[in-house]
């Protein structure tokens, strides 16, 4: 017997709502501002999961706002699934009740209230992700019903043109579109033609011209000015105790002091080690200001951005050999890619962290802030699929001791995951914990398990004012934790280190301080930073960088 | 901005490493600190005192300061900080820095 079975249920669906919306699509999907409250009701519906692109810096502000004015007792208990949340209209709609379900991957400047979301039990927190796990579950479990995007301009046909800020696009659009999903996009502008078209019409079913510019932040400027003379001794210490060891040219720097101190210190105690040409060469990182000096001075052939930065525009424009950029000039700027770029072809990951555990785990999620992790859990590990070969994997490779209890007498390299930080963060909270708040968090939120960054045994090296713990050299825990005491400083972690171990650790090269390494702490001054303020930047670009007003110090 | 006094004596180990001279080193900037280290005649204690506008971090103060006279064997002299945030890993960055200027 056959039992009548059908199979294109999304796609009736999917027509249903569009019909119930029609009177509000125009001609090239354009729907008038004032009507997008209307079109939300029509094509959502209550339990829908839905997207709305938010990341680091290009948010869907508009139609974020517009999904707050539904009325909760038509549309309730969306489950939102989307890169970041760094608005308050996307917990707003937790506090409404519209919405009741979060996946998301980075919290950002609304991670206090994030937390306090899910304590008081207004959020349901699915998991918190990196982005290329939550994109990959876009295509699998996690598909949005209905999207809600972000471009710079639209053309009359719908096609959309992202420019500077490709980031998360092309992948919403796709998961969303080809899986009968409904795609709705908020513009700057409708042109008569666009620069290049960045995604087709047909992914798109309307195009909404916002009442003002999407809003973005500056996430990656970091003024050399705030960079201290500590920030500059923890970049001596990576540059001659990591870079220079282990010849590491393919690095993912985080957004932190400690890598913008590295990078403006290049083109002059890098210079001094002789690092040019063997380090840095190719980078995953955002366009970077505090990168300029380094760039002009010849260090860098390639960089690949997750997303953009404001003011980098005409720069990057102005030096299209280094970026990857569009025929019309443009950054693409594709976080997929870049985060695949990020687990795969990187030899090392360097950032830093809140907190770290006794066994080297680490997490930036406390109890108080879910910050999320972004991307730094897939660019902070060692990628079990990866199988080229570069000079500093194998070295860092061949350093594990025991590597052989795994598999035999194959060889195999190893990533450089690097955490770098003071012993003491903001506030004096110490940086090496004994218990790391996510294990409270995964309380709070009913978690089974801690949001944790990095896992210990990825992390390969930790860079304090102490020195630096070789920890893929440790041949067993008692070593490695031995090695992450003494890099702890006068925490309470520290303090139960043993001078007699750190003694034998020190000889073993698994733990080495700025005087073996031949660091002269009294040479780390603000002096070795080849920019020392926002106007030195400007200066050394040429005029081709400009800087956001609040960064106009001068 | 109020602002507390900490002082307290840290013994040396007897090796009694005496300074030349006095030095100065950092600025009262924010997130910084300056600190002056001074010979002293008579008494071969190190003494201390610290302004801060950080309080409860006492212990933390004389881990670093302890650690610095065990380090480097230093006897009979003042050591003076005027704090305005800044992390013990610049304090122990600054004392250093100040030690090596007395030196030079």
């Amino acid at each position: 017997m056959k039992t009548e079975q059908r199979w294109d249920t999304l796609a009736a669906d999917t027509r249903q709502r569009l019909e119930a919306a029609a009177a509000y699509i125009g001609a090239g999907k354009r729907v008038k501002a004032e009507d997008t409250v209307a079109l939300l009701k029509a094509v959502i519906r209550s339990g829908d999961r839905v997207n709305i692109e938010g990341n680091n810096q290009k948010q869907a502000d508009f139609l974020a706002d517009c999904l707050n004015q539904v009325d909760p007792a038509e549309i309730h208990d969306l489950h939102m699934v989307q890169s970041c949340v760094p608005l308050a209209s996307h917990l707003d709609m937790f506090e409404r009740g519209i919405a009741k379900k979060l996946d998301f991957a980075f919290g950002g400047p609304q991670a206090g209230r994030v937390a306090k979301f899910i304590r008081e039990g207004k959020i349901q927190l699915g998991a918190i992700h990196t982005y290329l796990e939550l994109f990959g579950r876009y295509f699998l479990d996690l598909t949005p019903r209905v999207s809600l995007i972000c471009a710079y301009e639209a053309d009359r046909e719908g096609n959309l043109y992202t420019g500077f800020n490709t980031e998360d696009t092309p992948v919403i659009a796709e998961a969303t579109k080809f899986r009968q999903g409904i795609v709705i996009a908020q513009v700057n502008k409708i042109v008569d033609k666009l620069p290049r078209v960045d995604i087709p019409a047909d992914w798109v079913d309307a195009v909404v011209e916002s009442p003002k510019p999407f809003f973005i932040e500056p996430l990656f400027t970091r003024d050399p000015g705030l960079v201290t003379d500590n920030h500059v001794l923890l970049g001596m210490l990576a540059l001659k105790g990591i870079y220079a060891e282990y010849k590491v040219k393919r690095i993912n720097h985080g957004i932190g002091f400690l890598t913008s101190a590295i990078e403006l210190i290049l083109p002059t105690y890098g210079a001094e080690l002789g690092l040019k040409g063997e380090v840095c060469t190719h980078m995953v990182l955002n366009p970077h200001p505090t990168m300029i000096p380094a760039i002009e001075a010849g260090w860098v052939d390639t960089i690949h951005c997750f997303g953009g930065e404001l003011g980098m525009e005409e720069y990057v424009k102005a030096r299209s050999d280094i970026f990857f950029t569009g025929p019309d000039g443009s950054l693409r700027s594709n976080r997929a890619f870049a985060q695949t770029a990020g687990h795969y072809a990187l030899d090392m990951f360097i950032g830093g962290t809140l907190q770290i555990d006794e066994w080297g785990n680490s997490s930036t999620a406390t109890a108080n802030r879910v910050s999320g992790f972004g991307g730094a859990p897939n660019m902070g590990c060692d990628p079990k699929g990866r199988r080229h070969v570069t000079e500093s994997w194998l070295k860092c490779g061949r350093e594990v001791p025991h590597m052989a209890d795994q598999i035999g007498n194959m060889p195999r390299g190893k990533r450089l995951v690097v955490q770098g930080a003071e012993t003491f963060g903001e506030g004096r909270a110490p940086t090496f914990v004994e218990k790391l708040d996510a294990w409270q968090l995964a309380e709070n939120a009913g978690l089974d398990l801690p949001p944790v960054m990095i896992y210990g045994d990825d992390v390969t090296h930790i860079v304090t004012e102490e020195g630096v713990a070789y920890l893929n050299r440790a041949p067993d825990m008692a070593a490695r934790m031995a090695a992450i005491r003494a890099a702890a400083g006068y925490t309470e972690v520290g303090l139960k280190a043993d001078p007699a171990e750190t003694k034998r650790l020190r000889e073993a090269r698994i733990f080495m301080t700025p005087e073996d390494l031949g660091v002269d702490r009294n040479r780390a001054n603000r002096d070795l930073l080849a920019a020392r303020s926002m106007r030195d930047l400007v200066d050394i670009s040429g005029g081709l960088y400009n800087p956001p007003a609040r960064f106009r110090n001068w | 901005m109020s602002l507390e006094t900490i002082e307290f004596k840290v013994a040396g180990d007897g090796r009694a490493v005496s300074l030349a001279r006095r030095a100065h080193c950092g600025v009262v900037g924010s997130g910084d600190l300056e600190v002056m280290l001074e010979p002293k005649a008579g008494d071969s204690a190190v003494s201390v005192r610290i302004v801060t506008p950080v309080t409860g971090f006492d212990a933390l103060w004389k881990r670093v300061v302890e650690h610095f006279v065990a380090e480097t064997g230093l006897a009979g002299l003042s050591i003076e900080i005027n704090d305005n945030n800044a992390s013990p890993a610049i304090v122990a960055l600054r004392l250093r820095q100040a030690l090596a200027e007395a030196q030079a």
